[in-house]
C-alpha cells in the first residue's frame, strides 16, 4: 500500500472531476497519494460561465483557480503539462512520450489513469491517452505501472466490451459534486449538456459508476 | 465582457487600423457537438496571433449582433454573430459571440502585442 501512487493524466482542468473524482476519493480514502497531471489549461472552452464571467484571454487563470479548488476538494496534488488546449493531437507524440514518461517515472507511479485513445471523443484526450501509451511503454516492463483507461464515446461498449473495473462511486458521490462545481466556468454548461440531451439517464448513470479498461501491451 | 457599444467599438477599430497587429479569430460549435447529437457536425477553426495590417475596419448591426470585418492589402477578415466587447488592460480589443447558455460561438481579438500563451505565463 506505502508504495503505491496513482498518477492520473488528462487533458482539461475538470476531466478529473467529470471522469474519475470517484476513484480519486476512493483511492484517497484508502491513503494512497494521487497526482493529477493536466495536460492543458483549457484554454480554448466554450463554456465561459453562466452568466458569463470570463473572456477567451482570462479563461485560462479562472481554470487554473477551479482546478486548484477541485484538487483541494480531491485531496490531490496537481501538476500542468503546459501545453495549449485543442492542440495536443499536432503535437510530437515521441516528445510528449518522452515527457510523460519522465513525470510518470519520477512520481513512481504505480498505476496511471488516462484516457483510452479513440475512445474518448475529444481529440485532446484521444492524443494525450494515445501519449500516455508510449510512454508507458518505454518504462521496463517489471517497473511498469497498470494503465487503467477512461472510454466515453457512445460506441465504445460495442468495439470493447465491458470495462474491466467497474467503481459504483456513491460513497464518494459527495466529493465528486463538490469537485465537478469547483469547476466554476464549465459545471454549469456541462451538467446542462449532459441534462438536456437525450441520453440523460444513460450520462447522469455514467458520472455515479465509473469504469475503466486495463490496457495489455502486446 | 459587456454588451457591445458600436460606436466604442468602431473606434477601437479606426485606432488599430494602419499598422502591424496581432488577431485571435476562432468560431466553434465545441468538441462534444456530435457525442450529444449524432445529426451534429464538429465545426470550429482558430488562428492566434496572425500579423495583419488592416486598411479599414467596420462593425455593423443586424439586430441582436453585429458582424465585424477588417480590410486588409490583399484579403479580408471577417466574423459574424458578436455581441459582447471588452477593450482589456493591456488595450486589446476583445469581441465575441455567446449563445443563451453563455457558451462561446465566436471571437474575434485584436491586439497591438502578441497574444501570449497562457499556460506558460502562468508556470
Amino acid at each position: 500500500m506505502s508504495n503505491q501512487h496513482v498518477v492520473v493524466v488528462f487533458p482539461h482542468p475538470d476531466d478529473e472531476s467529470f471522469g474519475a473524482s470517484g476513484t480519486i476519493s476512493k483511492f484517497r480514502a484508502e491513503g494512497i497519494p494521487v497526482t493529477y497531471l493536466c495536460g492543458t489549461l483549457g484554454e480554448m472552452g466554450r463554456n465561459m460561465g453562466n452568466p458569463v464571467f470570463a473572456n477567451r484571454e482570462t479563461l485560462s487563470s479562472f481554470r487554473k483557480k477551479e482546478l486548484t479548488e477541485a484538487a483541494k476538494q480531491l485531496d490531490i496534488n496537481v501538476e500542468l503539462l503546459g501545453y495549449r488546449d485543442k492542440t495536443l493531437e499536432f503535437e510530437p507524440k515521441e516528445e510528449m512520450a518522452d515527457y510523460l514518461r519522465q513525470k510518470i517515472d519520477t512520481l513512481q507511479a504505480s498505476l496511471v489513469i488516462t484516457h483510452y485513445p479513440g475512445y474518448a471523443v475529444h481529440p485532446d484526450h484521444d492524443a494525450l491517452g494515445a501519449a500516455v501509451v508510449a510512454a508507458v511503454e518505454k518504462i521496463d516492463e517489471a517497473s511498469r505501472p497498470e494503465i487503467w483507461m477512461h472510454a466515453i464515446s457512445n460506441q465504445h461498449e460495442d468495439d470493447l466490451g465491458k470495462a474491466d473495473i467497474s467503481f459504483d462511486i456513491a460513497p464518494y458521490w459527495e466529493q465528486k459534486l463538490a469537485a465537478i462545481q469547483a469547476h466554476l466556468s464549465q459545471a454549469d454548461g456541462m451538467m446542462n449538456l449532459i441534462e438536456s440531451h437525450d441520453k440523460k439517464n444513460e450520462q447522469t448513470e455514467r458520472l455515479k459508476t465509473e469504469r475503466f479498461y486495463k490496457w495489455t501491451f502486446s | 465582457m459587456k454588451a457591445i457599444e458600436q460606436s466604442v467599438v468602431q473606434e477601437k477599430i479606426n485606432q488599430l487600423a494602419n499598422q502591424a497587429v496581432y488577431v485571435h479569430l476562432e468560431t466553434t460549435n465545441g468538441a462534444y457537438a456530435s457525442h450529444f447529437d449524432e445529426k451534429a457536425y464538429n465545426v470550429g477553426a482558430f488562428i492566434r496571433n496572425a500579423q495583419v495590417t488592416y486598411q479599414h475596419g467596420k462593425i455593423v448591426s443586424t439586430g441582436g449582433s453585429y458582424r465585424v470585418g477588417l480590410k486588409l492589402d490583399l484579403g479580408w477578415v471577417y466574423a459574424e454573430g458578436v455581441t459582447d466587447f471588452e477593450i482589456d488592460d493591456q488595450g486589446r480589443l476583445l469581441l465575441a459571440g455567446h449563445d443563451r447558455e453563455g457558451r462561446l460561438m465566436v471571437a474575434l481579438e485584436i491586439s497591438e502585442t502578441p497574444f501570449s500563451h497562457e499556460a506558460e505565463l502562468h508556470e
